[in-house]
């Protein structure tokens, strides 16, 4: 059969270059255009160059919320990740008592970020709030309105409280996934519980705690809703995280150009370190050498 | 290595079984020889992997005991039990090479690293891993994954049994004969206990000295290959052992003897004695005889399908108001229709209420 050649095969492909357009490409560019030029109408727009990156780049606001952001980042992945893991290892395999953790680890991932804001932000109370008001009824002066060191504290058990059952979840799934046999030839092998966790149960988990990673450090590293409304960003510049710092450039100050800056700033950053992380974690333990 | 017995022996996978059916293995007496290859057959659900799983310790059984020798260690883990375990699907510790594997369950032990290291190398070399050594376990098809497993049982000195639990299944077909012939030569050398489940008979009679067929939870017949295709002393055994299985012919009494229902063919009445009671006539479709030509002690039989499969002819065939089948050479021909059936008296076997009596 002869092979027919024209360009109908285009429009088989069309609507995924739509769909892209819309919900990436059109958007970036918005920003890209922000970015480098100073917009006051379509009609009243001056290019500026990179103008508004060498400006954010030199501005310590931003290195103060960036550095804010890693560490918290890294804080959360530190704890996160191992708790997940250790949680998912001591729940229970099956019958009711798997279904009912199962429930109560879910409970937390139900709830609207801006609830889990709310929550957190009156139980930590000094004043009113039970959580807060235990801690300094038993001695430990606690108040996270004053105290940046108090109100890190409080973000970072949040967002564990908040997000540490996803990792759970995730790695709960691995962990079942893995067949019966491998756990009765480690016991036939003679195995300790620390050979068996991490030969076959960290191993066989890889492919879940890549994404647990991935998406606990994407969503940490834009982490907005919930210390807006616990702390609003302080005290001082305490909680002021990068969202944080971006909206205030943004909303808060109509300074669009910068604000477009640190968008692509931001947006490349997540696009390096994920891409850094996945490829280091699909590569870990694929090496010739073992 | 050891002397496996099994005391009373069974399981109940409920807690407080009434009747027989209530138990995936029915209450037996057993004794595995030291350095037996033992092939454990039955169809899926006969209680073979149950069997297995007690003797390596990974389950309890609800009755009996088992003993290694004069050691009772129905309670014992199966680290503390001194028993390896081939899986159906191949086990193999992903972040370790092959050597690592094999060196696994010595190093749990706490054996001395040059020991390992010549354990290995030994146990490499007969499975013919040694150039994959260095390589991650992972890499390796299912076939060199299985031998690994396997492997883990061969280092060890103090193994009393290798268990296999359909160790083929996942196996490319070519690879599996290579297999069992490894597994062969790895007896032949070691004498190691092999107790091998499996739900092929080709696997259970080229792999196995004594075969131990399973049924329902019961032990129907232990014996060589030759035994069990010779004298199945059972219905179930007859049937299950041999490619189409044997064929029964339910026989009746009369004045005579025990005549087959709708022919003159008469057995002498002596075989049986009197009583009550089902009797068949047992007889291999490779034992029939059937000719074109009448002959002295020829049985009419009305042909109905000649099945040409390569190397024989599968012959079904109507005697009296029972089918039989028959495996024929090719070269002896017969057509459909009116035929002679001979049954050599060496080969035909009687059975009361399924059980063998001649």
């Amino acid at each position: 059969m002869d092979k027919i050649e024209n360009n109908k095969a285009w429009f088989l492909v069309l609507p995924v270059f739509v769909i892209v357009a819309i919900s990436a490409i059109i958007p970036l560019m918005t920003v890209v255009n922000y970015a480098f030029q100073d917009i006051f109408s379509p009609q009243d727009r001056y290019w500026v160059g990179t103008e508004w990156f060498e400006s954010v780049l030199a501005d310590d606001d931003l290195h103060g919320a960036l550095i804010r952001q890693f560490v918290f980042s890294f804080v959360i992945l530190l704890i996160e990740i191992p708790l997940g893991i250790a949680l998912a290892l001591a729940m229970p395999a099956r019958g009711w008592r798997a279904s009912l953790a199962l429930v109560l680890m879910a409970l937390p991932l139900l709830i609207p970020w801006n609830v889990v804001g709310t929550i957190w932000q009156v139980f930590a109370r000094a004043d009113i709030g039970l959580g807060g008001w235990l801690v300094n009824a038993l001695g430990i002066p606690y108040n996270y309105t004053s105290d940046p060191v108090a109100a890190w504290l409080t973000i970072v058990v949040m967002d564990v409280w908040h997000w540490t059952p996803l990792v759970v979840l995730l790695c709960y799934a691995g962990l079942r996934a893995i067949p019966d046999a491998y756990y009765q030839a480690a016991a036939i092998d003679g195995a300790t519980p620390w050979k068996v966790f991490r030969h076959i149960e960290l191993p066989k988990m890889r492919g879940v705690l890549l994404i647990a990673v991935l998406l606990r450090f994407m969503d940490s590293f834009m982490i907005y809703t919930e210390p807006f409304v616990v702390t609003g960003g302080g005290p001082g510049n305490a909680t002021t995280f990068l969202s944080i710092h971006l909206t205030k450039i943004a909303i808060g100050q109509m300074d669009l150009g910068p604000a477009a800056a640190i968008s692509i700033i931001y947006f490349l950053i997540i696009l390096t370190l994920s891409f850094v992380f996945y490829n280091v974690m699909t590569r870990m333990g694929t090496g010739e050498r073992a | 290595m050891a002397e496996i017995t099994l005391a009373g022996l069974g399981h109940a996978y409920r807690l407080d079984p009434r009747q027989p059916s209530d138990f995936a293995l029915q209450p037996m007496d057993f004794a595995f020889a030291d350095g037996g290859a033992y092939a454990l057959l039955g169809p899926s659900g006969c209680g073979k992997t149950t069997l297995l799983n007690i003797m390596s310790g990974l389950l309890r059984p609800s009755h009996g005991r088992v003993r290694f020798d004069e050691h009772d260690v129905t309670a014992k883990s199966p680290g503390e039990r001194n028993i390896a375990q081939v899986f159906q699907f191949p086990v193999v510790y992903d972040t370790m090479s092959v050597f690592d594997n094999l060196a696994f369950p010595l190093r749990n032990r706490g054996v001395a690293e040059p020991e390992v290291r010549q354990k290995v190398e030994e146990v490499a070399a007969m499975l013919e891993l040694g150039p994959d050594l260095r390589r991650p376990a992972r890499r390796l098809g299912a076939d060199a994954k299985q031998k690994i497993s396997l492997g883990r049982g061969l280092v060890r000195a103090d193994v009393a049994a290798i268990l296999f639990d359909e160790p083929l299944t996942v196996i490319d077909p070519h690879l599996k004969w290579l297999l069992r012939r490894k597994l062969k030569q790895v007896h032949e050398r070691y004498r190691r206990t092999l107790v091998y489940v499996t739900h092929d008979q080709n696997e259970a009679l080229t792999f196995a000295e004594k075969i131990v067929v399973m049924h329902a939870g019961r032990v129907m017949q232990v014996g060589t290959p030759q035994e069990l295709f010779e004298r199945p002393e059972h219905r179930f055994v007859g049937w299950f052992i041999g490619s189409p299985g044997m064929n029964f012919v339910p026989l009746e009494r009369d004045g005579h003897g025990l005549r087959i229902p709708g022919t003159d063919h008469v057995l002498p009445d002596g075989l049986v004695g009197p009583g009550a009671g089902r009797i068949e006539l047992g007889i291999r479709p490779e034992h029939l005889r059937i000719t074109a030509g009448p002959s002295a002690d020829g049985v009419p039989v009305a042909v109905e399908r000649v099945e040409d499969l390569g190397n024989y002819a599968l012959v079904t065939a109507k005697l009296g108001s029972a089918t039989v089948m028959a495996k024929l050479s090719e070269d002896a021909p017969v057509m459909p229709g009116q035929a002679f059936l001979r049954l050599p008296p060496a080969w035909t076997r009687l059975y009361l209420d399924d059980r063998l009596i001649h």
